[in-house]
């Protein structure tokens, strides 16, 4: 915990302090991490908002059909999307592909002497290997969870118009009369929390690695675990916050 | 140790006449002035006092004390396990000492912030025993990197000298390749030209020659003479190549039970009447060297690793009990 703490306050004064003495970040880094961790993420983005904008939407045909309250289902996909499902559900997915990979690239570097030859060199490794990763993290994720909700939505269309008798125009309206701006803008929060929290939990794992590659495996395995459950955790600290503001 | 800054011309020649027996180490701009840095030629690069590290009770450096002076080669030998590699990475200041002292170029640098650390660090190069170069960058880029990192260069500029560095360790033309697509000697002699990057007045060196063919020794043997000897540039090498060692010291320390058992010049060492540098220097299985380490020892060596990641500024004195 005090490893973590202190990255946190490292990764503050190497963004917030560390360009007003002169010592800029190079932005180049943070686009290479932005394509990894962003673009690359899209397909499988997509491919997973696609299926819960679908199942959304046919669990709700089931539920709300009973009660003749079809009309409804656009509302439950866009506000489940909006406020939950999409934060969450891309949240996971890069838990799993990116703050997992990042952990076992830092880790492995870690246990290769990499980090410490940075340090010899008088390369900071939270400036030269972290600030580029988080600020990259802190930009895609909500990118993402954008991305997931259109595509969320989609899905849901998809099984309105085709199974449902909705007409396009029907659902669009629909959709857009049951969310107000602050259902996305609290997705938007939790995701820019999730995005530091998976990022600082992953670089925390990989550079305090030790005892070779074994000691990678367990990093990454333990970052991936970690990163869910203060994901969760957070979740529902903030949606309990948002709940009792609003 | 007495260094002196002397305000430069544009041709980095000191404006006023440098003092005999002063050398130039190193020239920066500071403010738009070329400043020239300057110090006798045998001042004290390193000096180490007292060191100290325990792990548990065991102290694997126990009160060890030598000095380094500018220009000479220092060979660091020992059996494995007696704390050769520990004093390198307290030198370089990865590791904290339980008691004592070490102080580069005039400055303790024990207890130092991380930031203050790293201006010192800029003053030295590092090669590592496995090369540690960055996977994710090519051979040229690694060359470059503490170029780009802490320099105004040009990228022109910057290309030149890596390819410069690259010819000097015999590898020309191997600039867009990837470390894992080069051998394990060709990697050693990229962390030599990463480490040579910007042209340090101090070289730390973990077993330079290990891995290495015996002309592409001689190579590296003859670039650090080349180093020491023309630029009074201070090297400290940690070798077990006995040939290699003895071409390139001036002075020679054999380390073992945590403290110096032998020191000297080549062939001070050579002549010893001294049985473990005897067994050591000749490589005989029997001797008064114990050849198996103890479990009790081998369990305190698991400890010998670089002191944890603990951020960068904001770093907390790691401690043992």
């Amino acid at each position: 915990m005090k490893n973590y703490i202190q990255l946190n306050l490292s990764l503050l004064y190497w963004i917030l302090i560390a360009p007003f003495t002169g010592q800029f970040f190079k932005i180049g880094p943070i686009f290479r991490q932005m394509v990894f961790i962003g673009v690359r993420a899209a397909p499988m983005v997509a491919l997973t908002a696609f299926s819960v904008g679908v199942t959304l939407a046919m669990q709700a045909a089931h539920s709300l059909e009973s009660l003749g309250a079809e009309m409804y289902i656009p509302d439950l996909v866009m506000i489940t999307l909006l406020r939950e499902m999409g934060p969450v559900l891309i949240a996971v997915i890069v838990i799993g592909r990116s703050g997992s990979a990042v952990a076992a690239e830092l880790g492995t570097m870690k246990v290769s002497e990499e980090i410490e030859a940075l340090e010899v060199m008088a390369i900071n490794p939270v400036q030269y290997l972290v600030v580029p990763r988080f600020l990259a993290m802190l930009v895609m994720l909500p990118a993402l969870t954008i991305f997931g909700n259109y595509i969320g939505i989609l899905g849901g269309w998809a099984v309105c118009t085709f199974a449902l008798d909705f007409n396009t125009a029907g659902y669009i309206l629909r959709a857009l009369e049951s969310a107000d701006t602050w259902d996305l803008y609290s997705g938007m929060i939790k995701s820019v929390v999730f995005a530091w929290i998976i990022i600082t939990i992953s670089c925390n794992a990989g550079l305090n690695v030790e005892g070779g590659a074994e000691g990678v495996g367990q990093a990454t395995t333990a970052s991936v675990v970690q990163a869910l459950l203060a994901m969760l955790v957070m979740n529902a600290v903030l949606t309990g916050i948002f709940f009792f503001a609003a | 140790m007495t260094e002196l800054e002397l305000l430069g011309s544009a041709g980095w020649q000191p404006v006023l006449p440098r003092p005999p027996n002063f050398v130039i180490v190193s020239s920066f701009i500071r403010h738009s002035d070329f400043v020239i840095l300057i110090m006798p030629a045998d001042a004290t690069i390193i000096e180490v006092n007292n060191l100290v590290r325990r792990f548990g009770d065991r102290a694997v450096l126990d009160g060890i004390s030598f000095n380094v002076h500018r220009g000479e080669t220092l060979v660091i030998m020992g059996g494995s396990g007696c704390g050769k590699s520990t004093m390198l990475r307290h030198m370089i200041g990865s590791m904290r000492p339980t008691a004592g002292s070490v102080r580069l170029f005039g400055e303790e640098i024990t207890g130092m912030k991380e930031l203050e650390i790293e201006r010192v660090r800029l003053r030295f190069g590092m090669l590592f025993q496995s090369g540690a170069l960055l996977a994710s960058l090519t051979v040229g880029e690694n060359v470059a990197l503490p170029l780009t990192q802490h320099t105004n260069k040009s990228p022109d500029e910057i290309e030149q000298i890596v390819k410069g560095k690259l010819e000097m360790v015999g590898l020309t033309g191997f600039e867009d390749l990837k470390p894992d697509e080069i051998s394990g000697g060709m990697k050693k002699r990229v962390g030599l030209a990463r480490a040579l990057a910007l042209d340090p007045e101090l070289l730390f060196s973990d077993e330079p020659t290990s891995g290495l063919d015996p002309i592409m020794t001689a190579v590296v043997d003859q670039l650090t003479l080349k180093l020491t000897q023309g630029r009074h540039m201070t090297a400290v090498v940690v070798s077990h190549d006995m040939t290699s060692a003895f071409r390139i010291a001036t002075r020679m320390i054999m380390l073992g039970h945590g403290s110096i058992v032998a020191e000297g010049t080549p062939d001070e060492i050579r002549n010893s009447p001294n049985p473990e540098v005897q067994q050591f220097i000749h490589g005989r299985a029997d001797g008064p060297i114990p050849l198996n380490v103890s479990q009790e020892e081998h369990k305190d060596l698991q400890h010998v690793r670089p002191r944890p990641f603990l951020g960068a500024r904001f770093r907390f004195h790691h401690k043992h009990t």
